[in-house]
C-alpha cells in the first residue's frame, strides 16, 4: 500500500509529466489562457488517462508480450509481438477518446459542452501515450499502472490549472512585445518546473 | 495555424524547384517555424535536448518520419473519407515512427536507449499531426513532401541551438568532446548545473523566441 502511495506522489510532484519530461506541452500552452477551460481539459485528461493506461496494459501482457499469446496454442508461445506496441497504444487511445466523446455527448450534454473541442485533441496529447510508453518501459503492475496513470492525470491538470492562473494574473502586467504570449509562458512554466524541482529532494 | 492552408489551385507543369516550393522548404526555418511560431511539437522536443547528439537523431528521425507521413498522406489523400482521417493519420504515423524506433534499436542501441520513450512520443508530436491536417491533406505529394521536410527541419534547428547551449554550458563539451580546457577549471569555472535540468530547455527557448520575435517584429501577437 505504502508502495502504491509513493507511486502516486512521485507522479505528481516529482516526476510531474509536464514539469520533468514535458509531455504534453502543446496542449499546456495551447489551452491554459482561461482557467474554466484549463480546468476542464485537465479532467479530461484525468480521465482518459486512467483508462487508457491500464487497457494498454492488458494489451500489452496478454497480446504482445513474448510467449502472451500462448492461451492460444502452445506454438505461439516464442511469438513476441512487443513491435507493434505503438500502433496498438495509439488506436486504443484514439478509440477510447472517441468512445469517452460519445458518452458524454448523450448522458451529460452540460459538461461535452464545456470540453467542446478539447476532448478529440486529448489523443495527440503526448502525455497520454507517454504514461502508456512509460509503464511499458518500467514494467508495472497492473495495480501500479493505475495507480501511476492517475497520478500522471492528476499530475497534469494540476500544472495546466497552476499555469492559467498565473497567465491571467499576467494580463496586467507591462512584458516586453516580443516577450508576451508564448515566450513569456515558456520562461513561467521554466521556473514553474524550478520550483517543482524541489520536490525531488523527497525520499520515498 | 498556418498561412498556407489556403493556397489557390497550382498551375500544371511546375518546375520541381519554383519558388514557391522553395518558400515552402524554407518558411518553416525562421518566419513559420513549428515550435516558436506555430507552437507545435513541443512535447517530445525538449527532453532530449541535454546533449547535442541525441538532439541530433531525434532531429533525423523526425525528417524521416514528417516527410513520408507526408507524402504517403498527400498520395492517398483523395481515398481517405473525412471522418476517419485522424485515425488514418495515426496509423500512417505510428507505422513510421515504428520502422525508425526499431532501426535505432539495431544499430544505435545506446541512443536508443538514452531517448527511451521519446522516439514513440514523435507519433504524438503536433508538429506531424499539424501538418498532415494544415498541408498534406490538401496539397499535392511533391510541395508536402517539401513541407514535411522544411518543418522537421525548422523542428531540429530548434533542438540543436538549444542542446549546443545546454550541453557547451551545462558539460563545458560537444558531442561528448570536452571543449573547456582544464585549466579553466583549475582557475574556478564551473559548469553551470541549472543547464542539464529540464527547466533550462524551457528557458532557452523562451530567449530564443524572444530574440527571434525582437528581429521580426510582424511575429508579435501570434499567439
Amino acid at each position: 500500500m505504502q508502495h502504491l502511495i509513493s507511486i502516486l506522489i512521485k507522479a505528481i510532484f516529482v516526476e510531474n509529466v509536464i514539469f520533468a519530461f514535458f509531455l504534453g506541452m502543446c496542449s499546456f500552452l495551447a489551452v491554459s489562457k482561461k482557467i474554466n477551460t484549463a480546468f476542464g481539459l485537465g479532467l479530461a485528461v484525468i480521465f482518459v488517462m486512467v483508462l487508457t493506461t491500464p487497457l494498454n496494459y492488458l494489451i500489452m501482457n496478454y497480446m504482445l508480450k513474448e510467449g502472451a499469446l500462448s492461451f492460444i496454442h502452445p506454438s505461439l508461445a516464442s511469438v513476441d509481438l512487443t513491435f507493434l506496441s505503438f500502433i496498438l497504444f495509439i488506436s486504443v487511445i484514439a478509440g477510447a477518446v472517441q468512445l469517452v466523446e460519445m458518452i458524454i455527448e448523450k448522458s451529460l450534454p452540460a459538461l461535452y459542452g464545456a470540453l467542446g473541442i478539447f476532448l478529440p485533441l486529448i489523443t495527440v496529447n503526448c502525455s497520454i501515450l507517454g504514461t502508456s510508453l512509460f509503464m511499458q518501459e518500467r514494467e508495472y503492475n497492473m495495480a501500479e499502472t493505475t495507480v501511476f496513470s492517475l497520478g500522471s492525470g492528476i499530475g497534469f491538470f494540476l500544472a495546466i490549472v497552476l499555469l492559467a492562473s498565473i497567465r491571467e494574473r499576467l494580463r496586467y502586467s507591462n512584458i516586453p512585445a516580443p516577450l508576451q504570449g508564448l515566450g513569456i509562458a515558456m520562461i513561467i512554466t521554466g521556473l514553474m518546473a524550478l520550483a517543482f524541482l524541489s520536490f525531488s529532494g523527497i525520499q520515498l | 495555424m498556418s498561412t498556407e492552408t489556403a493556397t489557390p489551385q497550382e498551375k500544371k507543369a511546375e518546375p520541381l524547384f519554383s519558388k514557391k516550393n522553395i518558400k515552402t522548404i524554407k518558411d518553416p526555418l525562421d518566419d513559420n517555424n513549428p515550435i516558436t511560431v506555430q507552437v507545435l511539437g513541443i512535447c517530445s522536443a525538449l527532453a532530449v535536448t541535454v546533449q547535442v547528439k541525441p538532439a541530433m537523431i531525434m532531429s533525423l528521425g523526425v525528417v524521416f518520419v514528417m516527410a513520408f507521413a507526408n507524402l504517403i498522406t498527400s498520395l492517398i489523400r483523395k481515398s481517405i473519407p473525412n471522418r476517419v482521417r485522424i485515425i488514418v493519420q495515426l496509423i500512417i504515423i505510428a507505422t513510421l515512427v515504428t520502422v525508425v524506433d526499431q532501426f535505432l534499436k539495431a544499430f544505435m542501441f545506446d541512443v536508443s536507449k538514452e531517448l527511451s520513450v521519446f522516439v514513440g512520443l514523435i507519433i504524438t508530436n503536433c508538429i506531424v499531426m499539424g501538418r498532415l491536417e494544415a498541408f498534406a491533406l490538401a496539397q499535392k505529394p511533391w510541395p508536402s513532401l517539401l513541407d514535411g521536410i522544411g518543418n522537421a527541419a525548422g523542428y531540429g534547428l530548434i533542438l540543436v541551438v538549444v542542446a549546443v547551449f545546454r550541453e557547451f554550458f551545462g558539460s563545458g563539451s560537444l558531442f561528448g568532446i570536452q571543449l573547456v580546457p582544464q585549466w579553466a577549471y583549475d582557475m574556478g569555472y564551473e559548469n553551470n548545473g541549472l543547464m542539464v535540468l529540464p527547466p533550462a530547455a524551457l528557458f532557452v527557448i523562451g530567449v530564443y523566441i524572444w530574440v527571434q520575435r525582437s528581429r521580426n517584429p510582424k511575429l508579435n501577437n501570434v499567439s
